[in-house]
């Protein structure tokens, strides 16, 4: 059952991501319309994907890197929903839909079966949660960064064309980034508590100093500096885009190593 | 009955033209009473603008209303002959004026398409036309209506989104650097025009701290009443540079005021916080290598010309949706003016019953000699009564029906069934009816009804009048 849903949520999100990626350089504003409509539907689809394979299986959710890429994506398109809402920026989903669905391609092109834990690791799927909820954050200030040096490029070089008209004011961006970033850190530092604490409990260490855990941390040490110096000496701007653009490429080399080893293991 | 224009704009006339017909506020009233003296001028409205001066009218001839306005108009001013005026008018009459008005209040016609103030003075001269009861229910009608339309065309397509003005150009690009501009500083360097009415503009959108700085102190301190702002010392202003989100530059000086060093600084203190940099000056008074700072966004004439060029592309594509947009409209108060007809249908059809009962009432009575006054009287009033409940259902729904968009088809239905066939002949009364609709009833000086109800060919109508009698006595 959740694979149709699933099927039918990348076919939307797919045909969402044509309409958006129109919509950036089309003046049309009903483009815009049609793609926020099939990705309202997309979305659905995907929360019925994700019930039903919490109710077929009976198991804990998010144990899977299937499960934890998808719910990704999920978390993903509902922080756009939001911010759409409330700021009718569509252009922000000509970025992040195409994001949610590349995510949400691979989940389905992982193996979907749960790997057995022992009891102690039961507690992993609050890790996960958290630390994909964080990243979800970093992912949204990625964007934020991109779009900020596109409106910044267009405005330097005065190319005043279809995607300028667009773009969100510069310190929007700029805005939506810091924040993200403030909302996304702590709850990727609580995540990576929670790991670290099973891990105690389970292999009697919190760290293994396995290399994605090593990323993860890097990463974690990385965005810390980066909101520490947004904060006190002013890394906004372009550079802060810059340092989210950077930042959410290591965050996805974590991801993969994290896949690539297996299931279960965690950050 | 016709709905006329005559008039004269930016495209047709030379400013020298125009301010000669052009009647202020003050004398629209007079002007519109002066008009509606004319022969056959039943409705009038009077749009005067800069770029525009242009009479409306409801005529029952065509001809004869374009002389009286095109008199109206050679009269306005002494030294404006009719043979030097006549080569800058133009007149269009019925579905093509109608079309014209409603351009117009589209700012479809205006010199810069898309600016908002047409309507506002279209407005101010309907007000004028009402008060003076000059206009009447067609005209009242119409020009609600285009009032609508353009405030349709405005919602409707992005045609007055865009910046076409130099100075408003800096605020539209201060909104893609600034989402609010509510708590963001301008500083205004140096007292140029442009750069005067681009703070204008800045503040209208909600900008509220202005600091300003001119070479000599007390325009600095006049300025800053103005805009309720802070004056500041000249050699001052590049450390309070920091200050400001946008910089506004429009001095005499022949060199750069603000160079790359000054620029750096106030980005530095900023921490980073973008800064946006207007330069309307020429020659330059901030160094083009600004540029190349980063967060520090630098616009100088040429840049804001370009993009108000683009604008008037764009607004030039937006023109072309209204356009259809206008024509629609057109089309749904086309059907309106043809319903109007009803009146003098109703009337004619009256009459037809009428004429058709005496007629057939004299025949049978010329025969019937024998019979008493009262059995005459009694079959008189069978007569009477035959026909009155015949006719009664038909006016029922005529009536009903004139005001919908089916209204054209019923009134030629009716025509056909009982063959009201317009011979030109017969007219009789059609305005009274409606005079009691009415918004603004002209209560004008009487005029001569011959020249007025002159029947034209081209009408459909059986039935017409002069409206004089029915209007002048309200």
């Amino acid at each position: 059952m959740s694979v149709i849903f699933l099927m039918t949520t990348i076919v939307l999100y797919f045909i969402g991501t044509g309409f958006f990626l129109a919509y950036l350089v089309r003046r049309s504003e009903a483009l815009s319309r049609v793609s926020l409509i099939i990705t309202g539907i997309g979305f659905l689809s995907h929360s019925m994907a994700v019930v039903a394979r919490m109710m077929a299986d009976n198991h804990v959710l998010l144990t899977s890197s299937h499960d934890a890429i998808s719910f990704f994506s999920w978390a993903l398109v509902l922080v756009f929903l939001i911010v759409e809402l409330r700021h009718r920026i569509h252009i922000l989903g000509s970025f992040i839909l195409p994001l949610a669905l590349i995510s949400l391609v691979s989940a389905a092109a992982l193996p979907t079966e749960v790997p057995t834990l022992e009891p102690v690791l039961k507690t992993v799927w609050l890790h996960v949660t958290l630390s994909i909820l964080g990243t979800v954050g970093f992912a949204v200030a990625f964007v934020a960064g991109i779009m900020y040096l596109i409106q910044d490029r267009l405005l330097k070089s005065k190319r005043f064309n279809v995607l300028y008209a667009k773009l969100p004011p510069l310190d929007f961006l700029d805005n939506l980034n810091q924040q993200s970033i403030v909302l996304g850190f702590p709850l990727l530092t609580l995540g990576i508590i929670v790991g670290a604490v099973s891990a105690e409990f389970a292999k009697g260490s919190f760290v293994s100093w396995n290399p994605e855990q090593t990323w993860a941390l890097v990463t974690w040490v990385f965005y810390c500096a980066v909101l520490v110096g947004r904060l006190t000496v002013g890394w906004r701007a372009k550079r802060a885009a810059y340092l989210t653009i950077i930042g959410f490429a290591g965050v996805i080399l974590t991801f993969i190593g994290v896949v690539v080893k297996g299931h279960g293991s965690g950050a | 009955m016709h709905v006329i224009v005559v008039g004269l704009s930016h495209k047709t006339a030379p400013i020298e033209v125009r301010e000669k017909l052009a009647v202020p506020a003050s004398r629209l009233g007079e002007a519109l009473h002066r008009l509606c003296v004319y022969p056959g001028i039943k409705e009038g409205f009077l749009l005067s603008t800069c770029n525009r001066v242009e009479v409306y009218a409801v005529v029952d001839n065509m001809d004869a209303g374009y002389v009286g306005v095109q008199n109206f108009l050679a009269d306005t001013h002494l030294a404006l002959s009719a043979d030097e005026l006549t080569p800058h008018l133009y007149r269009h009459i019925d579905d093509r004026a109608i079309a014209h008005l409603f351009r117009v209040a589209a700012s479809l016609d205006s010199m810069v398409v898309g600016e908002p103030q047409i309507l506002g003075q279209m407005k101010e001269a309907f007000e004028a036309a009402l008060t003076h009861k000059a206009s009447g229910m067609i005209l009242n009608k119409l020009v609600k209506k285009a009032i609508s339309v353009a405030k349709r065309v405005r919602t409707e397509t992005k045609i007055a989104e865009s910046a076409v003005s130099v100075s408003y150009a800096a605020v539209e690009l201060a909104k893609k650097i600034f989402s609010n501009l509510k708590e963001k500083t301008v500083l205004l360097v140096g007292a140029g025009e442009m750069a005067k009415l681009a703070a204008q503009h800045l503040v209208n959108h909600g900008i509220r701290r202005v600091m300003i700085t001119t070479r000599d102190t007390t325009s600095a301190v006049e300025l800053a009443k103005r805009f309720n702002g802070l004056p500041i010392p000249f050699d001052e202003f590049r450390h309070e540079m920091a200050e400001a989100d946008i910089v506004l530059c429009s001095t005499g000086a022949s060199h750069y005021l603000i160079r790359t060093e000054d620029v750096q600084r106030a980005v530095r203190l900023r921490m980073n916080r973008p800064i946006f940099l207007i330069d309307i000056s020429v020659p330059r008074n901030i160094d083009p290598a600004v540029r190349d700072i980063d967060n520090a966004f630098l616009f100088d004439i040429d840049d804001l010309e370009t993009r108000v060029e683009q604008n008037r592309e764009d607004r030039r594509c937006e023109a072309v949706k209204a356009e259809h947009l206008v024509d629609a409209e057109v089309g749904i108060i086309q059907q309106w003016m043809k319903s109007l007809e009803v009146r003098p249908l109703i009337v004619a059809l009256r009459k037809r019953a009428e004429e058709i009962k005496q007629t057939e009432l004299e025949k049978t009575l010329t025969r019937l000699k024998h019979l008493s006054p009262e059995d005459q009287e009694a079959i008189a009033g069978l007569a009477s009564a035959v026909v009155n409940k015949l006719l009664h259902g038909s006016l029922v729904t005529l009536k009903a029906e004139a005001d919908s968009a089916a209204g054209a088809l019923y009134l030629e239905a009716a025509r056909r069934f009982f063959n009201l066939v317009d011979d030109g002949a017969g007219h009789t009364p059609s305005m009274e009816s409606q005079s009691a609709t009415n918004e603004s009833p002209a209560s004008i000086p009487v005029r001569d009804p011959v020249t007025a109800s002159q029947p034209s060919a081209a009408e459909l109508h059986p039935v017409q009048r002069s409206s004089k009698a029915g209007r002048s006595s309200v």
